[in-house]
């Protein structure tokens, strides 16, 4: 057993964290959220230059072949900045699901295009009745004279608004809620049957409501009927994926509330040296740490086997919510006012560890989850 | 000792639906049980409504406007005006201030500001908070001077809520000597914010609005008969209203009738194949938060059964305090874990009175998060509830 980085992850965290603390301070964040694309192509581009849009992505497919704890690592730097990138939308998820259902030719047109950055995609799964429920698909394909048309909504698609190319489920055969007859399509986000509404998320991330009626395809992916296993083993990655943005998060959240009860004066003295607040600022530090230990246990163990462990996955995430729901509430009640206000930091960084718990599955699904399997 | 109302206590709820059923505006009624927000003109439309019917002033004496009520007749009203939507009476005057004005003020004062206060003819904002004050409320550093019959006053205040629409504050000012120690330094002054030398900037919040500000005073010249009782005692007077300001602040009937409505929803709410209500664990979460509100409604019964005895609200008011704003911020993240991938979208223009664009999501899940993050504030103003904490140790444990 050796929890130790190697040198190339040594090399990858030290890579973003650098971006993080150079390029993606608070202020330049909230002139991106500020912009009209609600992002940075720039940084996107940057992204691709580093070489962190091929590290989901094996050598064979001309990727990096990062593992999950890879993943974990970028991700983790990510969440300390509050990266709101569409990473996970079109490098995890789409990408991912590209890369495990592609066939060979789907493979060679979009996965370099996708780790070049450009072109964005998004992965439209949940619908307005499903919930986290992935296999619950009411969005339909027929298969019109030679081609499938999809009929049906899409909820919060992230990046959904900004997607060039569009990755949906959506059902071939059978009732809402069988776990067979579900399949992934491409679709070009850009065909008039396609109405997206797009908006900002509480968190800063792009996202939009996505209807299609009678819309052709660019082809399906995977084979027909047979999509679920492929939509579980991404919607886990994905999960991961903010599971660790959460424990970055969550650092810091710590850290500038320790700042803050050091420097923040009343009664004569600082806050900081109260009792009751020390115990409530070592419980975040508890939190911080078992979230980071169960993060890097479900990681590991996704990458022992095969890139996918639900029970696993599901614990990490159960835990982490758990976590990151105290560390953002105690973040606040602990710098009191100022905490609530928009211009701090640590109002932002609660705001995203509220929207990670409620992301990919609430707090309770994933521990249900764990008991089931 | 009962659980039952009279006969004339029944009578009184009787009168109380009627009147909410004629007289409270139905678009108004509608925002507030969406939990949407109301403009300044709605909240004083409907305040003098309240005014007219004669019940603006549930917690004054009769002679000065009040109802006079029994501690039973107001919680049949608060209760009836929860359930019916109406919204909650704006503190700062009839709740706050008012009761300083008739407790310490001059006849002459109570004279010049009950009247309106009651009528609802002027929106009075809070003074307390400075950036060096929050939890340490005595270390206010705004100043008064006094020069002839006049008080000079320079200091900024701050998380002043709905101060950008305030005609007057009532404010916590230093005018001792600044060897003096703190408590006995500080006076209680009425300040009429359209003087010039007072400005107001905004502050954002996390959920995007502008509800509090800053206040800033730079050489206001305020006349000497606008300080309350005598120079020095304003902590005294402060703290009595602070124990006023957390009677109210349990908003058990509030928290009643949003617990019944998130019922509604999550049973109109679909989880797959099923609804969201046959999610047992979801269910028990809600049956725990109806549970704790259960006791914290027979807490505030207690108190308000002391309370008309004679006896003033003591320190045991922070427990109502405490509770209250941990099960208003319990049920707000209910309505987040209910609203699920809705929670997310930030949406609050389509929810302005002229917007008639397509809608994200179902009504109630988009903006839940916006009152989770916004209620974050109820466990720190009014006292934080580390300081109420400290309260019932102090006063109450005598630790």
């Amino acid at each position: 057993m050796d929890f130790s980085l190697s040198s190339e992850q040594q090399m990858i965290q030290d890579s973003v964290s650098r971006f993080i603390l150079n390029d993606y301070d608070f202020d330049t964040r909230r002139k991106i959220l500020g912009s009209t694309a609600g992002y940075s192509q720039e940084n996107w581009k940057v992204f691709a230059e580093l070489g962190w849009l091929m590290l989901p992505f094996t050598e064979e497919d001309g990727g990096l072949g990062g593992t999950m704890v890879d993943l974990a690592l970028v991700m983790e730097e990510f969440g300390k900045g509050m990266v709101v990138e569409p990473f996970i939308a079109t490098a995890v998820m789409a990408g991912g699901l590209m890369a495990l259902a592609g066939s060979q030719a789907q493979k060679d047109d979009y996965l370099p295009k996708i780790m070049a950055g450009e072109l964005h995609m998004a992965f439209a799964y949940a619908e307005p009745q499903s919930r986290y429920h992935l296999h619950n698909v009411k969005c339909s394909a027929v298969q019109a004279p030679g081609e499938f048309v999809i009929t049906g909504e899409k909820s919060v698609v992230l990046n959904g608004n900004h997607a060039d190319t569009l990755i949906v489920s959506a059902r071939t055969s059978g009732d809402t809620h069988d776990k067979d007859g579900i399949s992934l399509f491409l679709v070009d986000a850009r065909h008039p049957s396609v109405k997206r509404q797009g908006y900002a998320n509480v968190d800063g991330h792009q996202a939009a409501d996505i209807s299609f009626d009678n819309t052709p395809t660019l082809g399906l992916l995977g084979e027909k009927g047979k999509a679920l296993p492929a939509i579980d083993n991404i919607i886990d990655k994905a999960t991961l994926a903010v599971c660790a943005e959460a424990v970055g998060a969550m650092q810091i959240a710590h850290e500038r509330t320790l700042e803050y009860a050091k420097t923040r004066q009343q009664f004569g003295r600082s806050i900081g040296s109260f009792q009751a607040l020390q115990h409530r600022m070592v419980n975040m530090f508890i939190e911080h740490q078992q979230a980071k230990s169960i993060l890097l246990m479900a990681a590991l163990k996704m990458d022992s086997n095969h890139g996918s462990d639900g029970k696993a996955l599901s614990a990490a995430k159960s835990r982490i919510g758990k976590a990151a729901s105290l560390v953002g509430r105690e973040a606040i009640q602990i710098h009191g006012g100022i905490g609530m206000t928009d211009e701090l930091d640590v109002g932002h960084i609660f705001k995203r560890l509220t929207t990670i718990q409620f992301l990919f599955g609430s707090t309770d699904v994933h521990t249900t989850r764990f008991a089931s399997l | 000792m009962n659980l039952h109302f009279t006969a004339e206590e029944k009578d009184f709820q009787q009168e109380v639906q009627q009147f909410l059923q004629q007289k409270l505006p139905k678009d108004i009624a509608t925002k507030t049980k969406k939990a949407l927000h109301l403009s300044k003109d709605e909240y004083i439309q409907w305040q003098k409504i309240l005014y007219q019917q004669g019940w603006a002033a549930t917690n004054w004496p009769v002679e000065h406007g009040g109802t006079g009520w029994t501690p039973t007749q107001k919680y049949i009203f608060a209760n009836e005006c929860a359930e019916a939507g109406a919204p909650e009476v704006i503190p700062f005057g009839l709740k706050m201030v008012a009761p300083i004005i008739y407790t310490f003020g001059t006849q002459a004062q109570k004279q010049r500001f009950l009247p309106d206060i009651l009528a609802s003819n002027v929106w009075w904002c809070q003074g307390y908070s400075e950036t060096g004050a929050g939890s340490d409320l005595a270390a206010v550093r705004t100043t008064a001077v006094k020069d002839g019959d006049e008080y000079v006053v320079n200091g900024t205040k701050t998380w002043t809520t709905l101060g950008q629409y305030a005609d007057w504050i009532f404010c916590l000012v230093r005018t001792g000597e600044p060897n003096a120690k703190n408590q006995e330094a500080i006076s209680f002054l009425l300040i009429d914010m359209h003087d010039p030398k007072i400005s107001v900037s905004p502050i954002i919040t996390i959920d995007g609005r502008h509800e509090v500000n800053e206040v800033h005073f730079d050489g206001v010249r305020v006349p000497a008969e606008n300080l309350i009782g005598a120079q020095g005692k304003g902590w005294t007077y402060a703290k009595v209203l602070l124990t006023h300001e957390r009677t109210g602040i349990a908003r058990v009937a509030i928290s009643k009738d949003r617990l019944v409505q998130l019922k509604e929803l999550v049973e109109a709410s679909p989880d797959g194949d099923n609804k969201l209500m046959n999610d047992v664990i979801f269910a028990q979460k809600i049956a725990s938060v109806e549970i704790d509100l259960l006791a914290l409604e027979y807490t505030e019964l207690r108190t308000l059964s002391a309370l008309s005895t004679g006896q003033a609200p003591g320190p045991e008011s922070s427990i109502l305090k405490i509770v209250g704003t941990q099960i208003i911020q319990a049920i707000d993240a209910l309505y987040v874990e209910a609203a699920g991938y809705y929670s997310m979208p930030f949406v609050p223009y389509q929810f302005h009175d002229d917007y008639d664009g397509p809608h994200i999501g179902p009504e109630m899940a988009t903006n839940s998060s916006l009152r989770y993050f916004n209620n974050r504030k109820t466990s720190i103003y009014g006292g934080s509830n580390e300081i109420q904490t400290n309260i019932i140790s102090k006063a109450v444990l005598g630790l």
